[in-house]
């Protein structure tokens, strides 16, 4: 009787029952999607498919400018998208300056609720189809994000796995645990451009767009951002942790 | 053998295909008031074609009540329908044209009793021809017949031929037989009220498959669904599913029909269940290659349903831009996919050139609803914010502002609005965000609008 078996005698066994249930899953190539910044498409090689993506940072560090401008390339290249606005803050003026063709964008305003913003994530990633779907906990506090449990973004990750979506997740404080294959930090702050230096200099008045434009003009304001490759897992090796700065987006 | 039945006379509210039924399945709707029948096989239920010619007569005249027309009518029996037809308009009674002898009966009809409608002639040729006869000095039915086929041909071409052959009686063609319409609604009374929506999926479950399967028949789908119930107290409570795609998926459907259910439940037992769908074309769509991946349109209604319940309705969807200056002014729409290929490129192609054009727009979160604030001026400019709301708080001293920019609109209506926007840099703890903040000049009330992202 044969006491002792090889490694390879057992995988063959099992295999010859069970197929290949047991062997790792490997993914040889990444799809990516561009997040309409060529500045962190050249860094990050653009968002992956079939993975969960995180941005975070403070308040006014340009995450949401950088998901117009992810929307905006999306919706332009016939993506279908959703955008899960957990606190209702999704501005329709602004975004329409930002070039996001509304007709591809189904927004979902949670009021605050964050268990369904978080159904409601689940729901429209079962469905399928979707090439962006954003996950906005941009106004929820770092103590409430700290509390989502994981078995949350585990399972969106296992559901996005096989599927061309890009999840995006946006926060204050990083939330997704080790489930995120691409986490991106924003430090920057938006710079005037110009202020009322003297107080008895009052500035021009807005210059109003035509009315079915967005109304919305910050000719004082510009973006000027600092980004953090945080982590990065299913990209090129070659990419490194690393800092750089961008000018106006 | 066909039976041809002509009633001139006839009520506006009763049909004669509905009484021809009664005695063939087979009825060709010839023109209002003239039907033909196919009587071959009929043999056993009333007789010879004679006997069947005097039931359809004595069957006429009774009451509606009883299945009649309250009205005579005129019967014609012949092997050629349009014999029968020729037959039955002009002689009253029964008549009964045998084989092969339809002239003896119809040959002196004048040519201009032909009904060149049955042989798809047009009204311009046959005038054309009957002139051509009336010069020749052919009269009737038995004369046109009469007439060498070869000498018709060459002076009146095909169109003559197929008009003498009607004259003749000689045509060949087959029965337009008429379908009854059909019918997309099926209803259910209940024995015992249902008061739980779970037993009421079953009903709905049953009627909506009955339904699919009568669209799948006639290769049809539905875009819009209505489910009445009838529930206790005399009242109805009434649904309608409106799809922005044709499906006749019964599963999706009764999904769509239970979330509804579920979100707008009926006030009281259900004692009925009516469900009626409009038929129309099932939607024929041919995908590009390289067009990106979308939602299947029956999961993207499920999901939307699901998210409507989850959400509410209100809350989920497109936003449209309206056209106004007032600030966070938009509506919702109904969120489709775009499919029409020359429309979604003409939009690719304007929200690119829109893309690269606004690749500096600065983000901005709204707070809805504003957050009111308490702000220190100081000659005027903020110099202190302080706001507290039940999701966020908002306070720091201003480090850096812009403003003001006066915006005013809508000043004849209720709700006219009139502001000083700002924008300002609040630092706190070192960290500094900025802000839109705006003072009401109604209320001279101060707000936190939202903050630059």
């Amino acid at each position: 009787m044969k006491a002792a078996f090889s490694k390879a005698e057992l995988e063959s066994d099992i295999a010859s029952r069970f197929g290949d249930v047991f062997k790792l899953h490997e993914k040889t190539t990444v799809e990516t999607l561009s997040t309409g910044v060529d500045e962190i498409d050249t860094l990050t090689g653009g968002l992956p498919r079939g993975a969960i993506s995180e941005f975070f940072g403070p308040a006014s560090s340009g995450r949401t400018s950088l998901m117009y401008a992810m929307l905006a390339y999306a919706t332009a290249h016939e993506e279908t998208c959703a955008l899960v606005d957990t606190n209702d803050v999704f501005a329709p003026t602004t975004a329409a300056a930002a070039g996001i063709d509304f007709d591809r964008l189904l927004w979902v305003r949670c009021a605050g609720n964050l268990e369904h913003a978080f159904k409601a994530a689940d729901l429209l990633l079962h469905a399928g189809g979707f090439g962006l779907v954003i996950l906005d906990l941009g106004d929820v506090a770092g103590k409430d994000a700290r509390r989502i449990i994981s078995s949350w973004w585990y399972r969106f990750r296992r559901t996005v796995e096989d599927r061309p979506t890009v999840l995006t997740v946006i926060s204050e404080e990083a939330c997704t645990r080790s489930c995120a294959a691409l986490t991106l930090e924003l430090q920057g702050a938006a710079e005037w451009s110009r202020a009322n230096s003297e107080k008895s200099k009052v500035l021009p008045m807005r210059k109003l767009a035509p009315a079915i434009q967005p109304l919305i003009t910050p000719g004082n304001l510009l973006r000027h951002n600092a980004i953090k490759v945080s982590r990065q897992r299913p990209l090129s090796p070659w990419v490194n942790e690393s800092q750089f700065r961008a000018a106006n987006f | 053998m066909f039976a041809c039945i002509f009633a001139p006379q006839l009520p506006a509210d009763l049909s004669l295909p509905e009484f021809a039924y009664g005695f063939s399945p087979l009825v060709e709707e010839v023109r209002t008031g003239t039907v033909v029948i196919d009587v071959d096989g009929c043999e056993l239920l009333f007789g010879s074609p004679y006997q069947l010619a005097r039931e359809v007569s004595e069957r006429a005249k009774k009451s509606r009540t009883e299945g009649g027309l309250e009205s005579s009518v005129s019967v014609a029996i012949a092997a050629n329908p349009d014999a029968a037809v020729h037959a039955a308009s002009n002689l009253q009674g029964i008549t009964f044209v045998l084989p092969g002898e339809e002239l003896t009966c119809t040959g002196e009809f004048p040519v201009d009793a032909l009904d060149y409608s049955l042989i798809n002639l047009e009204k311009k040729v046959v005038n054309e021809i009957l002139e051509t006869l009336r010069l020749w000095g052919v009269r009737s039915f038995a004369e046109f017949a009469s007439l060498p086929v070869a000498g018709v041909s060459e002076r009146l071409g095909q169109s003559g031929i197929k008009l003498q052959q009607l004259a003749a009686g000689k045509t060949e063609r087959h029965l337009k037989v008429k379908q009854p319409a059909p019918v997309f609604a099926h209803s259910l009374e209940l024995e015992h009220a249902i008061t739980e929506l779970e037993p009421l999926s079953f009903i709905f479950a049953r009627l909506l498959h009955q339904l699919c399967a009568a669209l799948n028949a006639y290769a049809l789908a539905t875009n819009e669904v209505c489910a009445s119930l009838q529930l206790e107290g005399q009242t109805t409570h009434e649904r309608k599913l409106s799809l922005p795609y044709p499906m006749r998926d019964h599963k999706v459907l009764l999904k769509l029909l239970l979330l509804d259910a579920e979100m707008h439940p009926p006030q009281a037992a259900v004692k009925s269940v009516s469900i009626a769908c409009e038929p129309v074309k099932p939607r024929v769509l041919q995908n590009g290659l390289f067009v990106p991946l979308a939602p299947a349109p029956d999961k993207l209604e499920l999901t939307l349903a699901r998210l409507a319940k989850l959400v509410g309705e209100e809350n989920i969807g497109s936003p449209t831009l309206l056209d106004t200056h007032r600030p966070d002014a938009f509506s919702m729409k109904r969120f489709t996919l775009v499919t029409n290929p020359a429309r979604r490129k003409r939009r690719q192609i304007g929200s690119r050139q829109l893309a690269i054009g606004n690749q500096k727009c600065l983000g901005f979160r709204m707070f809805r609803s504003p957050l009111r604030a308490i702000v220190q001026a100081d000659q005027g400019w903020p110099t202190q914010v302080s706001a507290w709301g039940k999701q966020r708080s908002v306070y720091g001293k201003v480090v850096n502002v812009a403003g003001p920019w006066r915006t005013t609109g809508d000043w004849w209506r209720d709700d006219r609005w009139a502001r000083d926007e700002w924008d300002v840099t609040l630092e706190r703890s070192g960290q500094q965000t900025l802000y839109r903040i705006y003072r009401e000049l109604k209320s001279e009330n101060w707000f936190v609008e939202g903050n630059y992202d």
